[in-house]
């Protein structure tokens, strides 16, 4: 998808003043975070399985070539095809070739993050192949020509009403012609125009939130049962997964499983999940003839051994955007690509270039949340900072705020120095504040004082107060 | 180099070593070949009474219907009972297993018997779980000649058999069941873990049930 992370703060202030948006993001606030309290209380060794998951995970991405190939064997082993792509190019083009042999006109789509990196569905659509979103929230983002704003609510900004508007638009050339305003209906409605659908594609293509390398087998999990059509009914099903997706055994998978959907909505499981191993067998009598697992790389091996292999061990739940105090304010299309939220802070750069989401690293006020919720304990706070960092070090941070690190550098430097200034602009600030004891304006600092006034000092440093205080103590 | 290598060697290069030696490669195999589990919450760690118990709890809470019959010849009855009650049509795609398609249907002739695959104009679909996991409250579906797992999903009310025989308390007991019955080797095309019937909340986050799945989901305990 084109990448707008560059225009964050354009974005940020546009859905700043979005009243529905507004009221969706509370929902988010109050619904998501809830839940997964509420899950995690209800199980006494929720925290000992965070840390076996994160200790999965690191053991996986020590020893991700051999997995990935143990995978690739046992996919092999039950007659499904692994291709390996080292770029999104190379994935698409393996998606086409597999569409084009099996002679695709309309191919339907369990819900996938990485078809939307690929931007999978402009490039069929260019191909003359109709994709079908089928899970409810991506059906409606859709249709209204939006990326997902959620890694796992896509349609999480959009309303009730927003939602009869479209199914009104495009549901009449299938009989509905009446706007139909109430939710459950809604979903009936997409259920039926949907059903023919799965029964009438040529492909099924799905994501994979884990690939078993004991078994060959890849997993998805969903709450609709959409996936599951998607990939049982058409005679071709294509799984599209990133590298770091690849677990051991069953047995880890299950450990990952008691974690994912309770950070994620909440619940002790999701709905269905489902292992799907190779083609259909011998004497089945319903089941995909044609199994593929499209294997990206997208720029993931790199991160491996840095600072960054951190990132991988993220399963996609969405408890850090859930509980990011930024995202809440400013939503997930803001953030400009796939992923939105401190995972997509944190993840973007790599992905698009620290150049073009420069500003994401800095769409956090630290408090630390996401860190504290993600069930794999990726350090995002500090993966920010990592960011931060780089873009100082490269010059590619704008030259005011170059400039002013490296001024406060000096100071800092200098401790008796340091103090005797901030004493000086601690007294001034609090004079020129006066009675009040808030600055409408002040040099340099439009940007906050445009919008809100600054609490100004009160006249003496920490330090002078530490110093007096400890007088006093004697 | 074509992408296999290209990614393999790159992961090589940035973890600074070479292909891993043989005896590091055993080492991973054993650890896959050895199944070890990983910690298994105490709640299910409880005598095959509670399981059920447990297993009754935690479907009830994800608004799936559960009743229990002691033997296997009583389910047409039930369904007929259950069919009329939820006002339902008497036409059942029943999966080809003996398990529930060898049942004595003909004491029901009012209902239509179907067997086979899921198809789009099923309304009711009823099919044997392979194992029930009672800590969450999940049924273990696998796919197979007999049992296809369209029947599971494309029917909008969905009735599932579970022997009380197969309830494990944990997933890790039911991969070691679904092992022990085919080797270690051979993982079923599909294997579905079901909690409830279909639902979602995209729509203002709001709770919906049957997005695609079935609406409902009955489960029948035998013994």
């Amino acid at each position: 998808m084109q990448v707008t992370s560059r225009q964050f703060k354009e974005n940020s202030h546009k859905a700043l003043q979005d009243e529905e948006l507004r009221a969706a993001l509370n929902r988010v606030k109050q619904g998501f975070t809830t839940k997964r309290r509420e899950a995690a209380d209800a199980l006494p060794e929720f925290e000992q399985l965070r840390d076996q998951a994160r200790d999965i995970k690191n053991h996986v991405l020590e020893n991700l070539d051999y997995y990935l190939e143990y995978f690739e064997s046992r996919v092999k082993d039950q007659g499904g095809h692994v291709h390996w792509c080292s770029t999104h190019k190379d994935a698409k083009d393996a998606i086409l070739k597999i569409c084009k042999d099996a002679g695709a006109k309309t191919v339907t789509k369990g819900k996938s993050m990485i078809t939307e990196e690929l931007a999978l569905n402009k490039f069929l659509e260019a191909q003359g192949i109709e994709p079908i979103e089928t899970d409810l929230g991506e059906y409606i983002i859709q249709l209204a020509d939006e990326p997902p704003s959620h890694i796992i609510g896509p349609a999480v900004h959009k309303t009730r009403e927003q939602v009869t508007e479209l199914f009104h638009e495009h549901h009449q050339k299938y009989g509905y012609t009446e706007r139909e305003e109430d939710a459950e209906k809604l979903v009936g409605e997409a259920r039926a125009v949907l059903r023919h659908k799965y029964v009438t594609a040529d492909v099924g293509i799905t994501g994979a939130n884990f690939l078993v390398a004991e078994t060959g087998s890849t997993v998805i999990v969903t709450n609709e049962g959409n996936g599951d059509l998607t990939q049982s009914l058409p005679k071709t099903h294509i799984v599209v997964a990133s590298l770091e997706k690849v677990i051991p055994t069953l047995e880890d998978v299950s450990t990952v499983m008691r974690v994912l959907a309770r950070s994620a909505t909440g619940q002790e499981m999701s709905v269905y999940t489902t292992f799907s191993t190779g083609p259909r067998r011998k004497d089945d009598i319903d089941g995909p003839e044609n199994f593929h697992v499209i294997l990206l790389d997208g720029g993931r091996s790199e991160m491996i051994g840095t600072e960054l292999q951190e990132l991988l061990r993220c399963i996609r739940c969405g408890a850090c955007m859930n509980h990011c105090p930024v995202y809440h304010a400013v939503g997930g299309h803001s953030y400009g690509w796939v992923y939105p939220g401190p995972i997509g802070a944190a993840l973007n750069p790599q992905m698009v270039g620290l150049e073009e989401a420069l500003h994401l690293p800095n769409a956090s006020s630290f408090c630390g949340r996401c860190e504290e919720v993600c069930p794999v304990r990726i350090p995002l706070p500090k993966i920010l900072r990592h960011w931060r960092e780089k873009a100082f070090e490269q010059q590619i941070a704008p030259k005011p705020d170059r400039w002013g690190i490296e001024l406060w550098g000096f100071f800092a430097k200098r401790p008796g120095l340091y103090r005797q200034v901030t004493k000086i602009a601690a007294k001034m600030l609090s004079l020129m504040a006066g009675k009040e004891g808030r600055l409408k304006k002040l040099p340099f600092n439009n940007g906050w004082t445009r919008v809100r006034d600054l609490p100004a000092p009160q006249g003496e440093t920490f330090m002078q107060q530490w110093q007096k205080k400890q007088k006093r103590e004697g | 180099m074509d992408s296999r290598e290209k990614i393999l060697s790159r992961i090589r290069s940035q973890k600074g070593r070479d292909v891993l030696s043989k005896s590091e490669q055993d080492i991973l195999a054993r650890r896959i070949q050895a199944h070890k589990r990983n910690l298994v919450p105490k709640r299910s760690q409880i005598p095959p009474e509670d399981q059920i118990a447990l297993f009754t709890e935690k479907m009830t809470e994800l608004l799936t219907t559960v009743e229990r019959v002691e033997s296997s010849s009583q389910i047409p009855e039930r369904i007929k009972a259950y069919l009329a009650a939820k006002n339902l049509p008497s036409r059942i795609k029943v999966s080809p297993s003996p398990l529930v398609a060898n049942l004595p249907w003909e004491e029901v002739p009012t209902l239509e018997i179907v067997t086979g695959a899921g198809a789009e104009e099923d309304e009711v679909g009823l099919s044997p779980a392979f194992s029930a996991i009672a800590e969450s409250g999940t049924l273990m579906m696998v796919s197979g000649p007999d049992t296809p797992s369209t029947v599971n999903f494309l029917p909008e009310n969905h009735i599932v058999v579970v022997d009380v025989k197969t309830m494990c308390g944990s997933y890790e007991e039911a991969w070691d069941l679904l092992r022990s019955g085919r080797g270690t080797d051979d993982m079923p095309r599909t294997v579905n873990l079901i909690s409830g019937p279909s639902r979602t909340a995209d729509i203002e986050q709001r709770l919906i049930m049957g997005a695609h799945g079935p609406k409902s989901l009955h489960v029948i305990l035998v013994g």
